[in-house]
């Protein structure tokens, strides 16, 4: 009698799709948004007098900083529901941790962007500014964080260890926003945005409308992330229930055998 | 609470004095990365002397670094961690411990580092007040973000590189104040460095009110 061999899919209640009726509009929605922000920046809106044509980089870059300053924001905000006794849930803890990773994305992308905007205007890649310096350290802090999140633990001990290395994160990037900031008034004399001209009119409506459908973009991408956080969970638990069951069924083999 | 504290901090400062490790091993280590920064350099002792103050708190870091490790793995072997959970103690007046006995052996630290860039670097004291400040309430600041994360990553197989990841950010404020604190100690800059101490102050009570708070769940956790 051959022994079944595990299958390698996932278990069956797991394996649906993340994605519901309204995710789908939400993602619908969202690729649409960014092909109008797309053609906005790249088309509709006018080269800048100061900038030139490197001023459409702006309508990526700052809505990234934004959509991650916001995800971080709920993901301090979840954790503290969850350390909280009376809100703990579950819920809060996959909330954290999806908005933290999609923030920690968008932390990323806005570096980039940042970097090569940086080199267009600036003529380097890099300045130790202390917008650039806590935005740097911003995305090392929430590597951190997600190094936490991918713990081996008990999930209640888990979820109470990065909800308090989220907290921890918090006060860290203020007291280095902080800090940089004071190192640079006595050290650097020029402000970086003091070139940066005012902005105004269609400009102005493109950048809304760009901040609109990335917070659009990544609200679908965390509401996803949220599902498939939940199905970790499912699939760990159903995991161990399965694996039970395996080891009793080879223990039944061999007696008979 | 007080007495606790300092049970915890004895028994862990006899461990380091018996095993020697810290004198025997990190002491020397952090020499040689002030060698290693003289090979960087080529040498140049204008340089290294107007880098000094840098220079030394990244030494400082990196031998500190692998101190508040120890700190955590002589707790992880023979089930020390679980005695330690059961033994009653306040987990307040445990972080309190930690907290001096890694801030002793930093202090250690930062004293034959401060010889050494005295003696290698040419790096001249005009204002021993102002070093001994800053290093003090550096080493607070230093050694309570260690010991938060250090209890964190209690008991994780990653240890090694996880702790190093978390506390990086952590310090790199301290890093930064202590610097620029002695910077105008060593007559490197005109600038006044009590400020920086000030915001260190600040920087160590903010972390040490956290692992007040933080360091019971934590230690539960592990």
């Amino acid at each position: 009698m051959a022994l079944t061999r595990p299958s390698l899919l996932p278990p069956r209640s797991t394996a649906a799709p993340t994605a519901s009726v309204a995710t789908r509009l939400l993602g619908g929605m969202s690729v649409v948004m960014i092909a109008v922000t797309v053609l906005l920046a790249l088309a509709v809106t006018p080269a800048d007098v100061v900038q030139g044509e490197a001023v459409r980089l702006m309508y990526a870059h700052l809505p990234t900083i934004w959509v991650a300053y916001g995800s971080f924001l709920v993901a301090a905000g979840a954790s503290a529901l969850y350390l909280w006794p009376r809100t703990r849930r579950r819920h809060w803890d996959r909330v954290a941790g999806a908005t933290a990773e999609v923030g920690t994305v968008f932390t990323a992308l806005c570096l980039v962007t940042g970097m090569l905007w940086g080199r267009i205007t600036w003529g380097v890649y890099w300045q130790w500014d202390a917008r650039l310096t806590t935005t740097l350290l911003l995305f090392v802090v929430y590597l951190g964080y997600l190094a936490v999140r991918r713990l081996p633990a008990e999930p209640v001990v888990r979820s109470r260890r990065s909800a308090i290395t989220a907290l921890i994160a918090v006060v860290n990037i203020v007291i280095v926003r902080y800090s940089v900031d004071w190192w640079n008034t006595l050290h650097q004399k020029a402000s970086l945005t003091a070139s940066d001209p005012e902005i105004t009119g269609e400009m102005l409506g493109a950048l809304l409308f760009a901040f609109v459908s990335f917070t659009v973009l990544a609200s679908w991408l965390i509401v996803h992330r949220y599902r498939l956080i939940r199905m970790e969970e499912l699939r760990d638990e159903e995991g161990l229930l399965r694996a039970i069951a395996e080891r009793r069924a080879e223990a039944g083999l061999g007696v008979a055998g | 609470m007080f007495a606790d504290a300092v049970l915890v901090a004895r028994k862990d400062l006899t461990l380091e004095l018996r095993s020697r490790v810290a004198t025997n091993q990190i002491l020397p280590l952090a020499i040689l990365v002030l060698v290693v920064f003289a090979f960087a350099l080529d040498a140049n002792t204008t340089m290294l002397r107007i880098a000094g103050p840098g220079l030394y708190w990244v030494a400082v870091l990196f031998a500190g670094l692998l101190v508040v490790q120890r700190a955590f793995s002589i707790e992880s072997a023979d089930g020390i961690h679980d005695a330690l959970r059961l033994s009653g103690l306040e987990p307040s007046a445990m972080f309190l411990g930690k907290l001096v006995s890694v801030g002793v052996q930093l202090l250690v630290l930062e004293a034959a580092l401060l010889v050494g860039v005295i003696l290698f670097f040419d790096v001249g004291i005009s204002d021993i007040a102002l070093i001994v400040s800053a290093a003090m309430t550096g080493t607070v600041a230093f050694a309570a973000a260690g010991v938060i994360y250090g209890v964190l990553s209690l008991g994780v197989r990653i240890r090694e590189t996880l702790l190093p990841l978390l506390a990086v950010p952590v310090v790199a404020p301290v890093l930064l104040a202590a610097t620029r604190a002695f910077e105008p100690a060593v007559g490197v800059t005109a600038a006044s460095g009590w400020n920086w101490v000030a915001l260190l102050v600040v920087v160590a009570a903010v972390y040490t009110a956290l692992g007040l708070v933080s360091f019971g769940p934590l230690l539960e956790d592990g």
